[in-house]
């Protein structure tokens, strides 16, 4: 297995624990950070093909991706303190009514 | 085989993180895992010698999104139910799906679709050239994310301070 190969079976590894973690946890910080986890998996692939092709605009591209995770993640944790607020509880079952 | 060490390491290391992030029942657990994987994703990144992103990685995830997301934990009741009882009903549709997902997207990978033979091409990342194609192509890329970020810290104010909906904000929409 080269190198591209490993990274990207790690890639979809992480991915698969990210998406598994946010339906199966009940947290709902835990549910972010299993988020965050599926936004890292996906510049680890990113990075991978932008290595390997030694690529400045994929680089630049993994950065912005980079700051869209942060002001993603900026945005999220003001909502659920404001449900925490609301609700007094993380857990996502409570908030069932979202779903429409 | 040796410069595959490395990686294989890591990478082990950063996937031990991500099922500890699933299995740890304190939220502040979740976080030091998680914290673990990227730091191991930073240091395959810098075995690429993508040494750029690497440290983004560091400065920007493990040092400002992490140490929120910690501060965070700490502000929230750990008498709540969420802490005690980890999984929600979903838990065998959510891991049914996890492994058709890794399945799938596994045997692609497998299959070698995407794995052409690797040219030593990381030596050739240099910073030089990422800069000079970062500040001459990109800039205006680079603008609209820190407007972005700024539309993000305004909208994170105004959900934390509009209360009840309607009282006080929205008064300068009109």
């Amino acid at each position: 297995m080269d190198s591209t190969q490993l990274l990207l079976a790690l890639s979809v590894a992480l991915f698969t624990l990210g998406l598994a973690g946010v339906i199966i946890r009940r947290n709902a910080i835990v549910v972010l950070m299993c988020l965050e986890l599926m936004v890292n998996a996906v510049i680890l692939s990113l990075v991978t093909f932008a290595a390997r092709a030694a690529s400045a605009s994929g680089a630049v591209l993994a950065l912005l991706v980079f700051v869209v995770a942060a002001a993603e993640i900026a945005i999220a944790i003001p909502i659920v303190l404001r449900l925490v607020k609301q609700r007094r509880t993380l857990d996502v079952g409570a908030y069932a009514e979202l779903k429409g | 085989m040796t410069h595959l060490l490395p990686l294989y390491g890591f990478s082990a290391a950063a996937l031990t993180g991500g099922v500890v992030m699933l299995i740890a029942r304190h939220p502040m657990r979740v976080a030091l895992a998680l914290i673990a994987t990227m730091l191991s994703l930073a240091a395959i990144y810098a075995t690429l010698g993508v040494h750029v992103i690497a440290v983004f990685q560091v400065l920007i995830y493990v040092g400002a999104v992490m140490v929120f997301m910690v501060f965070i934990i700490m502000l929230l009741d750990t008498r709540d139910p969420s802490f005690v009882e980890r999984y929600s009903r979903l838990l065998v549709p959510g891991v049914l799906v996890g492994a058709l997902l890794a399945a799938g997207l596994g045997h692609t990978v497998a299959s070698g679709l995407v794995a052409a033979p690797v040219n030593p091409a990381p030596a050739d990342f240099r910073l030089q050239p990422f800069s000079v194609e970062f500040l001459r192509t990109y800039w205006l890329h680079f603008e609209l994310t820190s407007v972005l970020l700024i539309a993000a810290v305004v909208a994170a104010i105004a959900v934390l301070q509009g209360r009840g909906g309607r009282r006080g904000h929205g008064g300068r929409d009109g």
